[in-house]
């Protein structure tokens, strides 16, 4: 089976998806079997959302829609929850500016 | 004994240190290199675990600041994309310690090159990662440092910081280094004094290839003011002593002074606001702590690119909803000088003296149009005024107002929505500060007076053998800003001042004897400088 889910979301973060929001992006992304990726722009370059290598090389500053999409098992389930992490701002708290 | 030697930075995290100068640059043990490929493989993974491991023990005694820090780190090394480029050279044959700088050598680059200061500042969390797989495959750990010491290098890692104990004092001085980087946050909020930038100084009173920790034992950090003395002579010590405990004294009383409006000793109201460079800036600044905005610098807007007209409008509204009604005082584009911008400042021989500020700006007038509408709409939203920096002579003012005008009329035609703020000058220029006379028709001063001071005492601000000339506290400069805060009560022109001075606790008796009522500081320095204002009795 191959299913497959892609989705768009606005990064607010202040420091745009960085240091610590990225660890939090791979972790999560990692929990799922399906292959992820994200990208700048909806015609790639694609970066594996599981490598956080890869993620920080994105350089996805705030204000960037941010591009998802996975294939494979659980591949919507993937996609909306990252989605989510990213609308909740990587669930940090008002000081992430000075932190994050 | 050495000659005191004094190099001057930029302020990372304000404070004192006195103590042993410890040299970053020292280098430990050496890798012995491996048999076979197979050999150098296991080596290298073997480094890679024991440096995870150390970053895991070390994410559970910190609090959650540092562990942010620390984990980011630690998902770097588990990352084979990162750890995948050297054990590719290792088979190749190459020597483990070879390869492994090789590959996190690449990968700090393309940090390093980034257009954004917080992906550069992740450089030094790259090299950290780096270092410590280093130090393992040598099989052994950092030299340690004594009780206080200032680390004096090019760059201190995140880990360094985080293991050293800095109950003991003890501070940082970078040559080169970042205040945005992980460890300048860290510093900043636990307190620990911390200066970078001393780099090209340095060199050039140090001489080429010395270090300054061979030079001397004691070191004096003054991260307040962004320098640091070595091999001090007594006097030095003693008037280090004086300044770093009236520092004490004053940050620990300051805090009561931040949400109550300025005053001297006799009751005499000050207006202090706030220098901001940022739009961000005023989200960690309450509003009601200040008098406003003194300077919105707008040249970071103008990082690599051109900034458009939206992009320019954003910025300012953000700042001026923020604000309420209090004013917002925003600078057109100051370029030039030691702020160079890619595709509109020109490469000169003497940049300080050259092309910059309005001189820029009228030189190319599309792009100071953009800005222009960009602030004659954002006016709608606040209380909005604009100030010219480096004006010289009236020509300067009128050219740039009669711009104004040209893009009010436009908007106007057009049925976009604006308003014309106030437009003032920067007193920088000494022939303003002379001749105050001539810009009568500005709706308002404001003195720069770290320009002011550098023009004045013909000693560059970015020159450290001449720092001693650069003071605020000069006579002459003094004079000069009393006597355009009298021109200005005369003629009811509003004066205030937004350089450095108007923030350092030592300089505000000596401002507001010249009539001055209204500085504009570094948000850091808002709670000491109305205490500084309220210990003056005038």
């Amino acid at each position: 089976m191959s299913a497959a889910a892609e989705a768009s979301v606005l990064i607010t973060h202040e420091v745009g998806l960085h240091a610590r929001p990225s660890v939090k992006f791979t972790k999560l992304a990692k929990t799922f079997s399906a292959d992820v990726e994200i990208a700048l722009a909806a015609n790639g370059p694609w970066f594996d959302a599981k490598s956080i290598v890869k993620v920080m090389a994105a350089k996805a500053p705030k204000g960037t829609v941010l591009h998802i999409r996975a294939k494979g098992d659980g591949a919507g389930e993937a996609v909306g929850a990252l989605v989510e992490l990213v609308r909740r701002d990587f669930d940090e708290g008002k000081d992430h500016a000075r932190t994050a | 004994m050495p000659e005191p030697l004094r190099l001057q930075g930029i302020s990372a995290s304000a404070g004192y240190a006195e103590g042993p100068l410890f040299d970053l640059g020292q280098a430990a043990v050496r890798y012995v290199r491996k048999a076979t490929a197979a050999d150098e493989k296991a080596a290298l993974e073997a480094a890679i675990s024991i440096a995870a491991g150390r970053l895991a023990t070390l994410i559970e005694t910190s609090d959650s600041e540092a562990a942010g820090i620390l984990e980011f780190q630690l998902a770097m090394l588990e990352d084979d994309a990162l750890t995948g480029p050297a054990f590719a050279r290792i088979a190749e044959g190459m020597a483990a310690d070879v390869a492994w700088r090789k590959a996190l050598d690449a990968e700090i680059a393309g940090y390093e090159t980034s257009e954004q200061d917080y992906f550069r500042a992740r450089a030094a969390d790259m090299r950290d990662i780096r270092d410590q797989v280093l130090r393992a495959l040598a099989g052994g750990g950092d030299i340690a440092a004594p009780a206080g010491a200032i680390f004096y290098g090019e760059d201190i890692a995140p880990t360094r910081f985080l293991e050293t104990d800095w109950s003991a004092g003890g501070g940082i001085a970078l040559t080169a280094g970042s205040a945005a980087s992980h460890v300048a946050m860290l510093a900043r909020s636990r307190g620990v004094p911390m200066v970078v930038g001393l780099g090209l100084v340095a060199r050039g009173v140090a001489g080429p290839g010395a270090s300054p920790a061979q030079l001397v034992g004691i070191a004096l950090l003054d991260a307040e003011h962004g320098g640091i003395v070595l091999a001090p002579s007594k006097a030095e010590i003693e008037a280090f002593r004086r300044s770093s405990s009236s520092f004490a004294a004053h940050r620990d009383n300051a805090v009561a002074y931040l949400t109550r409006p300025a005053a001297t000793k006799t009751g005499i109201a000050v207006h202090v606001q706030v220098n901001i460079a940022d739009p961000s800036d005023v989200d960690r600044i309450d509003a009601a702590a200040c008098d406003g905005v003194g300077l919105m610098r707008t040249e970071f807007l103008f990082g690599k690119t051109l900034p458009d007209e939206e992009t320019q409008y954003r910025a300012y509204r953000r700042v001026l909803e923020w604000a309420g009604d209090r004013p917002v005082t925003i600078r057109t584009v100051d370029a030039g000088g030691d702020k160079p911008v890619p595709g509109l400042t020109v490469e000169e021989g003497n940049p300080f003296l050259g092309l910059r500020g309005i001189r820029l700006s009228l030189m190319r007038p599309a792009v100071f149009r953009v800005q222009i509408r960009a602030l004659l709409r954002a006016a709608m939203h606040g209380n909005l005024k604009v100030m010219f920096p480096m004006i010289a002579v009236p020509e300067e003012y009128e050219h740039a107002t009669a711009l104004f005008a040209e893009e009010q009329a436009d908007l106007l035609a057009r049925g976009i929505a604006h308003k014309m703020p106030p437009l003032g000058i920067m007193v920088e220029v000494p022939s303003v500060a002379i001749a105050p006379e001539a810009f009568a028709k500005a709706a308002f001063f404001s003195i720069g007076s770290n320009d002011l001071t550098q023009y004045v005492m013909a000693a560059a601000r970015d020159n450290a053998s001449v720092a001693h000339l650069n003071s605020v506290r000069h006579p002459a400069v003094l004079r000069l800003i009393a006597s355009v805060a009298a021109f200005g009560r005369e003629h009811n022109i509003p004066v205030s001042l937004c350089g450095d001075a108007g923030g350092d606790p030592a300089s505000i008796p000596a401002l507001l004897e010249t009539g001055l009522r209204d500085l504009s500081v570094a948000p850091a320095q808002l709670a000491m400088a109305k205490a500084a204002i309220a210990d003056v009795s005038i």
